[in-house]
């Protein structure tokens, strides 16, 4: 993969991509260990998922290898089901404990 | 013509039939008083006729000795415990003893207990008493002694103990137990080492008398076993008669065991259980011949405790532990002659001595029975108001003190001839001790027996007499029974100057205690009063039992026990137990601090392990 040179400064490249998707997934991460609403946690990793989506795609189109396209298809479709359980759970999660603080929900602890 | 021969249904017999009896009496005749007298006596009485038989065929010649049955008992691979009789002249005698002594004074005991609560359970103990008694006798190998050794421990402190509501009773028999415990250990170490060295084949070594005496030749010959290891196992065997026939300084429990039932006194205390070490020591003494530092040792802790023992006698005022303390003394004559390489005249005093002491003792219980004391200044007069038991224990007391004719002379006299040829300081030793023994003796009987009267005595019934009468015959008969022919041959020859020396001796003693007991010439007080510090440090006893109360109390309780208990305490329980208690929640304490319950920070955790993994990868 060349590195991008000072000529091709406006062409966007995969670079260009990979940096978009780097950036997107270090947000959720930042997200994840800061936000303490159990729906922000998951539209974090939500946000997650989407950088890694980026970076397959990105590769896939680099490459030319459609592998990555499907792995995204697949991924997408993991993704819902996996907000499906996730909204689940925080809407029981409110019910059971009227919070959906994640410092409060600390039922397995010691 | 088929051939029957009885002696080993009646050898099984004498064992067995007190052993039927203890179980039959204690099965079914705790609520039966008679039947329980009744079956013990047949018992024991069954026994004793199959012991004459025995002995009459003996003597005819139609049983040749030693006759032995043997059947396998314990057979392990590497371990074979016979269990058997061994009938030989020594054991012979000894049965003959046990069972003709013990059935006079089992039929005593019908008239002396006669308003006892358990009179089922004295005499179910008397009868196992018996049966272990004769264990120990018959045995023809150790295991089986020492069971028998255990067993006499164990029905001598049920009897002890008989009146267990009285603390000092129940007091004697915990003591006579844990005494007897004590040099009990130092015999079982001895069997153990002797059936260790008994071959250098592992399947090979035994308990069984004769294959030992048989082998220790050769051992020692062929140098597997060296003289000092034999020498300590003697000495440790030594241990279990120094217990048992409570020579000093296991002697303390002897006195002590008064306090039980006087006939238990004159059978278990006097005439057959306290000579087991005596018997032990003869049964055994093929090992002891060729050791002359044990058999110094024993001859010394012999001559020893005969000589503290009459000192002892001299000061009592019970009339029974002064009986006590002569059968001390008496027994350290034995151990003595024992030591001095005297097994035939050993076993003559054993006998003589069962006769007059059993006979002294149940004087005495005629008398505790006719005037319920035993204190002998509070007694007196006795000759007037008893006349029959008086007469008995005179006949005894004479016998203990050798009086020319009577058994105990020909006995006493045998052993100070050997004495004399053998050891000249043990021979002065033995005859001073025959002096005190005629004033110790002597003073019971002027104080108890004549003089005033102090307050009611009846003459004891039939079945009481009865048995004194036997056994002062047997007193008086027993220096013409040729009993050393029968174990082999005299010792000592009649020694002319011997027997006079020992009878001026004697006479001395009889003189001063009348002077001052009899004829109070000089007053018993005045006595005192000139040997104040000697009387008072005999008066109590030698400190032995306060240096043993010092000793369990301070050594023991306090230095060894707390020892034990500070290592429990701080090392075992503070470091080894609640050490890891303490370790882990220390650990557990400081690792939940990784679980908060937080799902951000197991994200961080998760976070974080990625990127080490991740950058471990990358290398």
């Amino acid at each position: 993969m060349p590195l991008p040179s000072a000529s091709a400064m406006l062409t966007i490249g995969p670079t260009h991509y990979l940096l978009a998707s780097a950036i997107l997934f270090v947000i959720g991460l930042i997200g994840i260990m800061t936000r303490r609403n159990v729906i922000m946690i998951l539209l974090c990793i939500e946000i997650m998922f989407n950088a890694a989506n980026l970076a397959f795609i990105t590769y896939a189109r680099a490459w030319h290898d459609l592998g990555g396209q499907i792995t995204v298809f697949f991924i997408i479709i993991v993704a819902a089901a996996e907000v499906t359980v996730g909204l689940a759970i925080a809407v029981l999660l409110s019910r059971q404990l009227k919070t959906l603080n994640a410092d409060e929900i600390r039922l397995l602890k010691w | 013509m088929v051939d029957v021969s009885p002696a080993p249904l009646c050898s099984w017999l004498i064992l067995f039939a007190p052993l039927c009896a203890a179980i039959l009496i204690l099965l079914f005749g705790i609520h039966r008083r008679s039947l329980s007298a009744i079956l013990a006596i047949a018992g024991l009485s069954t026994a004793f006729v199959c012991t004459a038989q025995l002995f009459l065929q003996t003597l005819n010649g139609q049983l040749v000795l030693p006759l032995e049955l043997s059947v396998s008992w314990i057979a392990i691979p590497g371990l074979s415990i016979p269990f058997g009789i061994l009938i030989d002249q020594l054991s012979l005698l000894m049965t003959l003893v046990v069972t003709g002594v013990g059935s006079a004074i089992f039929i005593y005991s019908v008239g002396y207990m006669a308003e006892e609560q358990a009179y089922s359970r004295y005499f179910g103990m008397l009868s196992l008493f018996a049966f272990s008694m004769l264990t120990i006798v018959l045995s023809n190998n150790w295991i089986q002694l020492f069971i028998g050794w255990e067993l006499v421990g164990f029905s001598s402190y049920m009897l002890i103990g008989h009146w267990y509501a009285k603390p000092a009773a129940a007091d004697a028999g915990k003591k006579a137990f844990m005494v007897n415990r004590v040099a009990d250990f130092g015999f079982m170490l001895g069997i153990l080492a002797l059936w260790a060295i008994s071959s250098p084949l592992a399947s090979e070594r035994t308990f069984h008398f004769q294959t030992l005496q048989d082998r220790l030749p050769g051992l020692v010959s062929a140098g597997l076993v060296s003289a000092p290891a034999l020498t300590l196992i003697g000495l440790l065997i030594f241990c279990g008669p120094i217990g048992k026939s409570a020579q000093f300084p296991l002697h303390v429990w002897l006195p002590d065991a008064m306090e039980g039932p006087t006939p238990v006194s004159a059978l278990i205390h006097a005439a057959t259980m306290v000579a087991a070490g005596v018997y032990l020591l003869c049964r055994s003494f093929w090992l002891f011949e060729g050791l002359p530092t044990v058999l110094t040792t024993i001859m010394w802790v012999g001559g020893v405790t005969a000589f503290l023992a009459a000192c002892l006698a001299m000061v009592e005022n019970d009339l029974k532990r002064i009986l006590a303390y002569s059968t001390l003394s008496q027994l350290g004559y034995m151990v003595m002659a024992l030591g001095l390489g005297g097994r035939v005249a050993g076993m003559y005093h054993l006998t003589t001595h069962a006769f007059f002491k059993a006979l002294l003792f149940l004087a005495a219980g005629s008398v505790i029975h006719g005037t319920h004391e035993q204190n002998i200044w509070k007694l007196g007069g006795l000759w007037r108001s008893m006349r029959w038991t008086s007469v008995t224990f005179l006949i005894g007391s004479l016998a203990l003190c050798g009086f020319p004719g009577l058994s105990g002379f020909f006995s006493k006299d045998e052993i100070l001839v050997l004495a004399h040829e053998e050891n000249a300081a043990l021979y002065w030793i033995g005859t001073l001790t025959a002096g005190m023994t005629a004033f110790y003796i002597a003073r019971a009987w002027f104080v108890a027996f004549t003089g005033k009267s102090h307050g009611h005595a009846h003459e004891s019934p039939p079945v009481m007499l009865m048995p004194l009468f036997l056994l002062a015959g047997l007193s008086i008969v027993g220096g013409y029974l040729e009993i050393p022919h029968f174990l082999g041959q005299h010792e000592g020859e009649f020694h002319a100057g011997v027997a006079a020396t020992s009878l001026v001796v004697v006479g001395l003693g009889l003189c001063l205690a009348w002077l001052i007991y009899g004829k109070r010439v000089v007053s018993a007080q005045q006595v005192v009063h000139a040997l104040a510090l000697p009387y008072s440090f005999v008066a109590r006893r030698y400190y032995i039992d306060e240096f043993y109360n010092w000793y369990v109390a301070t050594i023991q309780q306090k230095l060894i026990a707390g020892l034990c208990a500070w290592v429990e305490r701080y090392i075992i329980i503070g470091i080894a137990v609640n050490g890891i208690a303490w370790l882990t929640r220390g650990l557990g304490l400081i690792l939940r601090r990784a679980q908060t319950g937080k799902v951000q920070t197991y994200a961080l955790a998760f976070l974080l392990g990625v990127v080490c993994l991740l950058s471990v990868l990358r290398r």
